[in-house]
């Protein structure tokens, strides 16, 4: 699959996820039942756009909820998504992600393709994930992750700012704490590829969990692959895909299919990747 | 065998899934998102 038709792909699915398009002029929020439903990605239920539920936010929704009520159906869609799709969701249907890409793409002198040195930093969004499911199960209705990081509800406050002047006056200190996190991640999406993803998305640490499991995975042929590492050099997600196809990094966004000259590498579900008889890496 | 692993994976989702239709947790996932929660957008 060629980058154009990924990216075609995740505008389809950022567009298709925030189709209450009337919604970012009249500052109102869907209402529909669309929204009984977790969208696979990172998509802030109060953008005005959004037709669906974020799965972040309904779990800490469960977790901060008195009694604490254990979260079987959005578990249940996480499991779903995960299973099928493992960070797929994440090259191909977040909205987030989309929107680091498009940010990505303007030009600047000195952009950084990989990051080995930060790679540490990679276990953040771990962190950031045990406290997303930790913290509302002590302090009831207190959802850490979006009130303090989540880019995408930013996001929405700002064009419920721009389109309801009453919202306006309500910002305040918690407003422009989120809108520098923010605008540091626009920032910072122009000069690394999807940082967010990499450091911070909790979304994307419960997926990468389901990389080597999942039925849209990665292969390696060891027979073909000439260990040119021209794959790693591609990666834009600091994967070394001839080591570890199926890292909990890899987004599938098939940068290293591309790039090997010995067409070793295949990503897709089993009936485009056959199982092998042993020979290759999966 | 990690086919299998994912498809079963797969079935717990849907018996995850289900049971959380059962007891109605869909209505809590609208009841939320329908209306605008203040700390997602930064109001607090």
């Amino acid at each position: 699959m060629t980058d154009r038709k990924r990216f075609s792909i995740q505008t389809a699915a950022a567009l298709l996820q925030n189709a209450n398009f009337k919604g970012f002029f009249t500052g109102r929020i869907y209402q529909g039942a669309g929204k009984n439903v977790c969208v696979p990605g990172l998509n802030c239920y109060s953008c005005p756009g959004a037709v669906g539920a974020c799965p972040v936010g309904s779990l800490q929704n469960f977790l901060g909820s008195r009694p604490v009520r254990l979260p079987y159906y959005v578990l249940g869609l996480l499991l779903f998504f995960g299973a099928l799709l493992g960070r797929a969701v994440c090259g191909f249907l977040c909205p987030a992600g989309w929107l680091q890409e498009l940010l990505h793409r303007i030009p600047f002198p000195k952009k950084r393709r990989g990051d080995r040195a930060a790679a540490p930093l990679r276990k953040l969004k771990y962190v950031i994930l045990a406290l997303t499911v930790v913290l509302p199960l002590f302090f009831a209705l207190t959802p850490f992750f979006c009130k303090y990081l989540c880019p995408a509800g930013t996001l929405a406050g700002v064009f419920l700012a721009l389109s309801d002047s009453a919202v306006r006056p309500l910002l305040g200190g918690l407003f422009a704490w989120k809108a520098a996190v923010l605008v540091s991640l626009a920032a910072a999406s122009i000069l690394l590829f999807r940082p967010f993803c990499k450091y911070l998305c909790p979304l994307g640490a419960i997926y990468g969990l389901f990389n080597r499991f999942a039925l849209y995975r990665g292969e390696v042929d060891e027979g073909k692959c000439i260990r040119c590492e021209k794959c790693a050099a591609a990666c834009r997600m600091g994967v070394e895909p001839h080591k570890d196809i199926n890292s909990a990094e890899c987004i599938r966004c098939g940068d290293c299919v591309r790039a090997c000259p010995t067409a070793a590498i295949r990503m897709g579900f089993p009936s485009a990747r056959p199982e092998r008889d042993g020979t290759g890496k999966s | 065998m990690k086919n299998t692993l994912a498809w079963i994976l797969l079935a717990a989702a849907a018996a995850l899934t289900g049971a959380g239709l059962w007891l109605g947790q869909n209505a809590l996932v609208l009841q939320k998102a329908v209306r605008v929660c203040l700390e997602c957008v930064g109001i607090g």
